[in-house]
């Protein structure tokens, strides 16, 4: 792309859309209620189009903006520690994955959920002092992996329309 | 129709997925133990505990200021947390504990609740 002012605005616009999703889904009553934490993962759509569409790089653009305003708006430091963790780990697996080429969206979708809800028990597991937690995490990977197969046929389709748009 | 490579490498990686996690479960529920105590833990220190077969309710109070709190049920052989002053008080819709190894975690107020079995025997009623 050799438009940076439109590349810029262009991905102010999908990181405020991502923010939203996010917002949206906060909003939506609990997908179980005897497990908090299990969620669709909706702003994952965004990222990992921005993967595909943009490359790595504005994935991280993206995705970090979008953290520090959730933080900054309903969070704080703790929460921020908690999202980023899960947000790191689940960027950098879904970014090899889409690298090493064998995998549809479906895959990096699935490996980015599941190393969300990884990264965030680590966090807790090391905070908190508690193994027990990996219980828990056995839960969330098998919630992960259901949310991230229809987050990834999203993302498919998602890429495929847009194919024809010079963005 | 053709299934293609990429199509097969995702349904061997979710299948590879929920099977660690299906073997995660029955090893967790095969080993899992009937508790008999409660233990509170704030910052991942012990600060109290209880017996799990006494009816009783605790506050919890955290925070620099005293400023939190939240409020533990010991009821019936389970543990569950009734009310929290935290925004999303997601730790209240847990589901009652009773299990060595279970908790409820609230996150906000960085409090553990985790059942034990001290000189406790394999669940029972799963041979009986």
């Amino acid at each position: 792309m050799k438009n940076s002012a439109k590349k810029t605005a262009v991905l102010g616009i999908i990181t405020s859309v991502a923010l939203i999703l996010a917002y949206l889904e906060a909003l939506l009553p609990p997908l179980m209620a005897s497990v908090p934490g299990v969620k669709m993962g909706l702003p994952n759509l965004v990222i990992i189009f921005v993967l595909y569409k943009f490359g790595f790089k504005e994935a991280v653009a993206v995705s970090g903006i979008r953290l520090f305003i959730v933080a900054l708006l309903f969070g704080n430091v703790m929460t921020l520690a908690y999202s980023a963790a899960g947000a790191v780990l689940s960027l950098i697996l879904m970014a090899l994955l889409k690298k090493i080429n064998s995998f549809s969206t479906i895959g990096v979708s699935v490996t980015g959920a599941v190393a969300h809800n990884l990264g965030q028990i680590l966090v807790a597991v090391f905070l908190f002092d508690t193994i027990q937690l990996g219980y828990y995490m056995i839960i969330l990977a098998i919630t992960g992996t259901i949310a991230g197969v229809f987050i990834g046929i999203g993302a498919n389709i998602l890429i495929k329309r847009t194919s024809s748009l010079k963005i | 129709m053709k299934i293609s490579k990429k199509t097969k490498n995702d349904i061997i990686l979710v299948a590879v997925i929920l099977l660690i996690a299906a073997a995660g479960l029955l090893v967790a529920n095969l080993t899992r133990l009937e508790g008999n105590m409660v233990l509170v833990k704030i910052d991942g220190n012990v600060t109290q505990s209880y017996s799990l077969y006494e009816n009783r309710t605790v506050d919890i109070v955290t925070g620099d200021n005293n400023e939190f709190m939240n409020t533990l049920v010991i009821e019936d052989g389970k543990a569950y947390m009734s009310d929290a002053d935290c925004p999303d008080k997601i730790c209240k819709e847990h589901r009652p504990i009773s299990y060595s190894g279970e908790t409820i975690v609230c996150l906000p107020h960085r409090i553990v609740i985790e059942i034990t079995a001290e000189n406790s025997v394999p669940d029972l009623d799963a041979v009986a």
